[in-house]
Formats: structure tokens, sequence, C-alpha cells
């Protein structure tokens, strides 16, 4: 039995797991369907979103705030902000657009979520 | 070889470097720190004290009766912030009413103007409604007044700069050496400098230096106080600087109205050893805050926006040790503390009528008197707003919310002669980050004003000089 | 002087989601007053996800967040100006902005929406004593630092209060190659989100002390470490649980206040609860005709329910330009036995009567509670929770039938039953 917080959405709902049978993951305490999802993950393979910054050029700020589009391992958190320490963009560039793809080979793109126009 | 070397950059120096710039010379003022106003100078109850408390016939007594009287003229000519609020030390117990009239009498011999008892609580409400009920009664200082003493100490260096005196700072003398012409001076730094006259206003390190030189036996104690300022929403709670009656319980504490709007509480007294130890312990800001309660209970722990310590440098023998030493042309400002604020434009004039004439100097046909501060953009009207704006566009642009200061006022700050440098420069001279937000607005903006001002990295802007960098580096 | 008839002072969330609803309501002649050089408020320098899960159904950035609003206000083709502080209101509601661009400019408003939003609580306002040298953030400042400026504040970090910028800000710091030590709390208990310190702390591993305080500040030029003590029932610190954490940064995340200093100007009745404005149902304050949305308002635990709140302000606010009526009869709502405060505070007793929410934060956390509505003493509503905490902000819904009754009561009471604090 693991107990563990929900972090889907800020609830935050305490969830209950019992993970005896990692074949049959029991999950108690959420409000949602997404609190069993987030506990099984979280046994099996946990996952995280990761958001930061790159350096951009060429534009009226400094800096590029960027997310990955989706959840990446936990264990990557860090192959990942190296990454991305490494890169400058040029502006402009908007919401959404693929900064670095593929990231740490894991599948997801690192995409900007900020307007930087060209200055 | 320079003239005359002066050894500290606090409201001492600064005013006789002033005062001597009116003569033909060349002066250099050496200073350790990264401002001028860095020491005592800047954390103090910024106090114009009428002069009944000093002990008759004392130095302190003399110079607090003079100086406090050049103040008005003074602050018109140097344009910094004064005002004459009066004075009031207030008697919470009947049986020590005759306290008050010791107090009086010292200040008659003293030769302090216009001061009155005045007796029961109704009466001094009528002046201070937000005394507390205990009070039974108070003696008036019609001359008191408050300064603000930092803007005070800048506006004397400015003057004094612009009339030709040279300012170096991160210059901590280690060394004054006798020569055949006077003296070498040479600091931390690997500079080195000869003067004929050395003034020495190193303020609680003044021992160190003049028992270098003199081979006396000076001990000064640096005397910490904490400080406790309140928002300016609560600075209706006081008009007058509000004394409590010195008791065998301790000299007790003042609340007292800033030149700004804030309200002042404190300071305590506890003797330290280290002459940099300016840090606030919890237990006498507690001390300080419950003693100035008694004098007005309404003061709320919520309206708290900052504490601050300053060390005075008090000495043994309890009077200033003023002028030239046993050491020809060695002159030294030994243990002013309070009232030296007070007395500083008394003691500038003075010490450098007596230079003067040691040196036989002459007077500057063009000495520029007046000096004009920074434009005050909070207390201006609409109508001179517009026009500032108008003229520069900067002035326009807020960077201190709280205290509403616009990024012409830092601008100028920096560009000014003995401009400002750092975080702490900026917020002396223009009030950026003084406010109840203490500075978590304005920190970055004014970090990029100073850097684009100086063409200095962000990662080299420092909040008082020496290694307080504010940011370590870029992230990457 | 120039006329207009909607003045909104402050382009974050708050503003931008009450300007847009204004337009939405047909009022064209509106100007959104921002004095940062872009709009989106503290959203811009919040880079990290969760935001938007209610509006949009979707987690977005701050600044993902902040576009979406920006861009409706954008498409509706809504006047604002950047890099413009209002300096000054007065009750008549002359609102008094300067900008390099603009030079000093009043504008008279037939409604004004102060959308100002909150500044963090300093140092001085909790009193630790120590050393001044530089080093000392508060979480916000160090977050326009590292997320807006590129800069890292230090290497190595104590970050005092578990709020969400505190929690935040220990990742982000960590994610910047910095050490975060240590990250105490006063209470027992953290203001923060469950899930902030999930992500942001445990992922990492980095400490969290509940009951514990930071008792003194050391470093002369720059922070070189912190002293830290366990606290008592009192939250006085014990002395002999004093430890040193060596350290170059200390940032404060203790707390965050309403930012009403124009409020105060133009004579707005304050909460010495929440220090924002009382309110009525129509977000409307003391003084008629200005109204107040967001964390101004009062300091929201997420961004979504600061927009919902803000287009209702919007709303209001049109409604008021085309002379809707105003009540003179207002009835003060308490708040008992563990519940802070609620907003609005105050009801209007006329005749309209529709669904109304109210929202409200508890002093403790309670388990086992059931927040409940008395009108003359007798219980109109209620609602079980499970866990109430002071980080998240409850909310209740009341039916227009209910609205009725409590229009015509006498005295009003929200508050908790059977609350036993943890």
């Amino acid at each position: 039995m693991k107990e563990m917080i929900c972090i889907n959405c800020p609830l935050g709902c305490m969830l209950t797991v019992d993970d005896s049978d990692l074949s049959n993951i029991k999950v108690s305490g959420n409000t949602c369907p997404r609190g069993v999802t987030y506990a099984v993950n979280e046994i099996t393979s946990p996952k995280r979103m990761v958001t930061g910054s790159v350096k951009v050029t060429g534009g009226n700020q400094a800096m590029l705030c960027v997310k990955t589009c989706e959840a990446i391992p936990k264990g990557l958190i860090f192959d990942c902000l190296e990454v991305m320490n490494g890169v400058t963009v040029q502006a402009p560039v908007a919401i959404g657009d693929v900064v670095i793809s593929d990231v740490c080979g894991c599948g997801v793109d690192i995409i900007a979520t900020k307007n930087i126009p060209k200055v | 070889m320079k003239d005359i070397i002066i050894i500290g950059g606090g409201v001492i120096g600064c005013a006789i470097a002033r005062e001597l710039s009116r003569y033909k010379a060349d002066i250099l003022l050496l200073e350790k720190g990264n401002d001028v106003a860095v020491g005592t100078s800047k954390a103090n109850s910024g106090i114009v004290h009428g002069g009944h408390d000093a002990k008759p016939h004392s130095k302190k007594a003399y110079y607090n009766v003079k100086g406090n009287a050049m103040f008005d003229e003074l602050s018109k000519e140097l344009d910094f912030p004064f005002r004459r609020n009066g004075s009031m030390v207030l008697c919470f117990e009947e049986d020590l009413v005759c306290g008050l009239q010791e107090l009086y009498d010292r200040g008659i011999t003293n030769g302090v103007p216009g001061m009155y008892i005045l007796r029961g609580n109704e009466a001094i409400r009528e002046l201070e409604p937000h005394i507390s009920e205990k009070a039974c009664a108070a003696l008036v200082i019609p001359t008191g007044g408050i300064v603000s003493p930092y803007e005070m100490t800048v506006a004397y260096a400015e003057n004094a700069a612009v009339n030709g005196v040279k300012f170096r700072f991160l210059s901590q003398v280690e060394s004054v050496k006798r020569t055949d012409n006077g003296f070498e001076v040479a600091c931390a730094d690997g500079f080195v400098e000869e003067a004929k006259v050395v003034i020495n206003c190193a303020g609680v390190y003044s021992d160190v230096i003049s028992n270098m030189v003199c081979g006396t036996n000076y001990h000064i104690i640096p005397r910490k106080g904490d400080y406790v300022l309140m928002d300016k929403t609560c600075g209706y709670l006081a008009d007058h600087t509000l004394f409590q009656q010195p008791t065998k319980m301790g000299k007790g504490v003042l609340v007292t109205p800033t030149c700004h709007g804030n309200i002042l509480v404190g300071p305590t007294a506890t003797d330290v050893l280290d002459k940099d130890d300016v840090n606030t312990t919890a237990e006498e800001l507690n001390d300080a805050f419950t003693k100035a309660c008694l004098t007005t209970p309404t003061l709320n722990r919520r309206n708290i926006i900052t504490q601050f310590s300053g060390l005075r440098a008090h000495l043994d023998s309890d009077d200033f040790v003023i002028g030239e030493s046993n050491v020809p042309n060695f002159f030294h400002l030994v243990g002013i503390e309070s009232p030296g604020l007070t007395c500083a434009p008394a003691i500038g004039v003075e010490i450098a009528e007596q230079v003067a004439a040691k040196l036989g100097l002459a007077h500057k046909l063009h000495f520029e008197a007046k000096r004009k501060g920074i434009p005050h953009f909070a207390t201006m009207s609409n109508t001179e707003r517009e026009k500032l704006i108008e003229q520069n566009p900067l002035f326009g642009k807020i960077v201190c919310r709280c205290e509403v200061v616009t990024e012409g006022e830092i601008v100028s700050a920096i560009r000014r002669p003995v401009g400002a440098k750092d975080l702490d420069g900026v917020k002396r001279r223009t009030r950026a980050g003084m406010g109840r937000c203490q500075a978590g607005f304005c920190t970055a903006r004014v970090m990029e004003i100073l850097s684009r001002e100086l063409g200095l990295p962000m990662e080299e802007i420092t909040k008082g000089g020496a290694s307080s960098n504010i940011v370590v580096g870029r992230t990457k | 002087m120039t006329n207009r008839n909607l003045v909104i002072i402050g382009g974050g969330p708050a503003g931008l989601a009450a300007a847009k609803a204004a337009y939405d309501c047909g009022e064209r002649d509106i100007i959104i007053l921002e004095r940062e050089p872009e709009l989106g408020g503290i959203l811009n320098q919040c880079i990290h996800n969760g935001f938007g899960l209610h509006t949009f159904k979707e987690e977005l950035t701050g600044p993902e967040y902040a576009a979406r609003y920006i861009e409706q206000v954008e498409q509706r083709g809504i006047e604002y100006r950047l890099n413009a502080t209002v300096i000054d209101i007065n009750k008549d509601k002359q609102v008094t902005y300067v900008s390099e661009k603009d030079g000093l400019v009043t504008i008279q408003a037939k409604a004004v929406i102060l959308a100002c939003g909150c500044r963090e609580r300093p140092r001085g306002a909790i009193n630790i004593a120590g050393m001044r040298g530089a080093g000392v953030f508060s979480a916000g400042t160090a977050q326009k630092l590292v997320n807006i400026q590129g800069y890292l504040p230090g290497k190595e970090v104590v970050i005092l209060g578990s709020g969400d910028i505190g929690l935040i800000m220990a990742r982000r710091m960590t994610f910047e190659g910095a050490k975060v030590k240590a990250v105490v709390e006063l209470m027992p208990y953290s203001s923060g989100l469950n899930r902030n310190i999930v992500q942001c702390l445990n992922d990492f591993d980095i400490p969290l002390y509940f009951s514990h305080t930071v008792t003194q500040i050391q470093g002369k030029d720059r922070v070189t470490g912190v002293v830290v003590a366990q606290v008592n029932d009192k939250l006085q610190p014990i002395k002999e649980t004093e430890q040193l954490i060596p350290c170059d940064t200390l940032l404060l995340s203790v707390g965050l206040l309403p930012e009403n200093e124009l409020a105060k100007n133009a004579e707005v009745q304050l909460s010495t609860t929440t220090g924002g404005a009382v309110v009525d149902e129509n977000l409307m304050t003391s003084v008629e005709g200005i109204f107040q949305c967001g964390n101004v308002l009062h300091v929201h635990d997420l961004v979504d329910f600061v927009s919902a709140e803000s287009e209702n302000a919007g709303k209001c606010a049109v409604e008021y330009i085309r002379g809707g009526q105003i009540c003179k009869d207002k009835l003060t709502i308490n708040c008992t036995n563990g519940v802070r405060y609620c907003v609005p505070t105050v009801l209007n007793k006329d005749e309209v009567y529709a669904s109304q929410s109210f929202k409200m934060r508890v002093a403790n956390v309670f388990k086992k509670v059931e927040l409940a509505v008395f009108a003359d003493g007798v219980k109109v509503y209620g609602k079980k929770r499970p866990v109430v905490a002071p980080g998240e902000m409850e909310n209740i819904t009341l039916s227009a039938d209910i609205m009725k009754v409590l229009k015509n009561a006498q005295s009003v009471e929200i508050t908790l039953i059977k609350g036993d604090a943890k």
C-alpha cells in the first residue's frame, strides 16, 4: 500500500494505492479517472512535464520559456534541461513552435510557450 | 602630494570636505565603503537635537546648539530634507516631573531657545493626539528637528565634489606615517598618497587611526542601536520627535516621524566588540518596539516595514575629541556619536577654518555654495510632473511603485558627482526600494538601470559594494 | 482630462478578463493601464505549468494562459497602454497615470476596475533579525531574475515559506543548477498546493521543515548562512533547536498582500482580513463605480478563479455604466468559527435574486467539516468537506432561492461546523 498525492491538477487528491499486484493496481481516493492513471504510471513509469527556458536573440526578451509538449520520463529531467541549456533560438518565436524536437530521444518535443516578436 | 586628505566619508568627513572646498586646496577624501554615508551616517535616528541633553560646557553641547541653528539655511542651500518638527521629552510618572525641570535647566545652560514644560495629559495630547494617556508632562523643545542623514551627507559630498574635492572609495586606510612634508597615507588596496594635513573622520574606526599617528590610547566602543521603521500609513502617529524621559530603567527609546513620512522607532543600546557588527537581534527589536508602545500605544507590528541597526562611536571619556592632535597637522574627530549629526555643520565650518589657518589657505574666487537635489517626483504637483516628463520622458517611467520613484531620478542619482554605484546608493538618494515592499518590485529594474548607466554586467551590480553582488551569473 | 467609460487598472489576468467580459457585454469605451512593458502581469514570469484547467480544460504555462487572454483582448481591439503607471485615483473616479510616451494623463472614468494584483510580504514584515547583506530575495523577485532576465540569484538556497511561489522556485532554482538546501515553513502545514510539494520538493529530495523558521541571517556583504529553529505551538522559536544552514541565498515566500495604495487614495473601504476592498456581489467597493477583482481583492489560489471573478467584475461594471440600480441597503456577512473571510463581503438587499457564488478561506487545516450558511440563526445551506486548508480557496454556490432568504435576513453567517483543528 502506498499513499501519494495526485498531481494531475491543483486539487491534489490523496490517493491510496495498492500495488501488491503490479498487473492489477488498485487506486482509491481519486476524484476523477485521471487519478487512477496517475497512480498506475507513478508506480510503473513516472513522468513529468518539464518547463524551463532557452536563450533567444533578436527579440525584446533575453529568455524564451519552453515546455515539453507532454510529460517525459522522470529520469530524463536533468538530461532534458542540459539540452535546453545549449540551445539559442532566433526571434520571432510563436507559442507552440518546436524549439527542440525529440528531446533526449524520448519522442517528445520541446515547444515555445511565449510569443516573442522580432525587433 | 595633496594638501589635505580626509579619512572617512560619513557626515563629518563630507561636511569638512565641503567647508574646506571653499578654499584653494587640493583635497582627497578616502572612504573604505563603496559610497558616502555607509556607516553610522546611514543608520541613526535622523534627529537634529535641540541640545537639552548634552552635558553643559561639553563639546557636545557647544556644537549641538551651534549646529542646530545652521540647519534651516544649510538644508536650503544644499537641498536636503530637513524639518523643524520640534521635540518632546515625555514624563510618565508624576513623581518624575522634577526630572524634566532638570533637563530644562540644562537646556538653558546650553543655550537652547524656546523650551517650555507642558503639564497634564490633555495639554500634551492637544499637540500629539496619539501619545499615551500615561504621559503626564512633557518638555517641549521647538528647535528640535528631523533630517535625512544620508541625503544630507550625499548633499555635502556632491557639493564638495563640484567644488573640486576628489573622492576615492573602497579605500580602507591601513597606515598613516609621518614624513618630512606631512603624512603618507596607505590604503589596503595598495593606494598611497601624501598630504600636508590629514583629517581623521573615521567614525567607529577613528580611535585606530588616531592611535596609529598620535600614540594615544583612545578606545571606541561601538554601541549598537537597533531601529524599527514603520509604514507611511502610520505617519500620523507622531509629528514631534518623542523622547522618553531617561529614568533609572534606562534611556528609553524615541518615536519620531522621518522626513519622508514614516515613523522610526528606536534605538536600543548594546555595546559590541566588532566595529562592523550591524546584526539586528529579535530580542532588541522586541525591546525597542515594546518600549516605544509606552509612548505611542497604538503602534502596530503589522506596519513594520524594516529593521536596521547602526553603530555609534562611543568614547570612554564621553565627549568628542575634536581638532588638531598632539601631532601637528594631524586633525582628528574621535568619538563623534549622538548628537554628532546635529553638530556636523558646525564642526565642518570650525575644522575647515582651523585647517585653512594652519595651511594659510586662501578663499576660492568661485565657490559654488548651492546644490540642487534630485527632482522628487513623488512630492510634486501634477503640473510640475507634467513639465518634468516633457523635459525628460524618463521621469514618466515609474520604477519603484511604493515610493513612486522614476527612472529619471535614478539616472540622475547615478550620473551626479559622487553618484550612486550600487542598489543601496540609489536607494539612499532616491528612496527606490525604501518603501513597503522593500525593493521586491524594483530590484531587478534598478539593477538594469545601474548596469546600463555604469556599463557593468548585471553580475557586477552590488547591493552595497565589495562582494555584495546580487546575482551570481547568467542561468545559461 | 479625457473621458472614458471604463478604466481598468492592471493588464494581468484580472484586468484582461474584466476587459474582455466588459467588451462582450457591449461596452466599447475601455482602456487598460498596465505598468509593465507587456500585458499578462505576473503570469509572464510563472513559466511552470498548471494554469487553465478550469478555464480552458487544459494545462497551460503562465505565459500561455496570459496569451490566450491577450489574444482575446487584441481581437476585440480593446485599447491598452503599456509602461503606464497609475499614480492616483480619487473617489470621483479620476485616474492619473504617467508613462514615458504619454506624459501625465488624467482620465475621468464612469467606472474603474482595480485589477492591480498583489505584492509579496518582505523580510521586514516578518522581522527576521540579522545582517542586511545581499542574497535575500522575495521569491517573486528571484523568479523574475531567473525566468525573465536569465540571471541566477544564488547557488545555495534556503527558502522560507512553503507557499506556491516558494515551492515553484525551489524546483526552478534546482533546474538552473542551484542547490536548494531546505524549505522552512512556520506552520505545521503548507500554504501551497499539494501537487507542488510533490513535484517541486519530493521529486528532488528537497527537505521541507514544518514548524520551523529562520531566526537569523548571517553574512555582511552577502548571505553566508541562515539560522533555522523549530517553533513551539505559539510559533515562537525554540532556542535549543537552532541550527546554522550555510547558504548564499534566502528566498522569502511568506505571503502576498493585495496592493491597495490606490484604493486607499480613492477612500475605498478595505477589509482588515484580506487587505482587499469590501465588495458586494457585484464586486463593487464602498465607492460607487469602483470595482475590484483578482488578487487585489483577495489572494487567489488559482488563476482560473481570478479570470472567472474578473469577468464578473467586467460585466457588473458595464451594468453600472448603463445606469444599474445602486442599492444603499447592505448586509455584512459574518465569517465565524474558522472561516477567515468570504467574498463578497456584503450583500445588496435589493430585489434581484440570482444564484451567487461565495469564495472563502479557512484559518487552519480542518478535517470532516461542513461549510454552512445561516440566516438569522437558521441553517440554509451546508456543504460537507473531507478536508479544508488555508492554502486552498473554498467555493460555495447558493441558489436563487437561498439568496432570497439571505437578502431578507437581518444577519447572515458563514461558518464551519464540527471543525476540529488538526
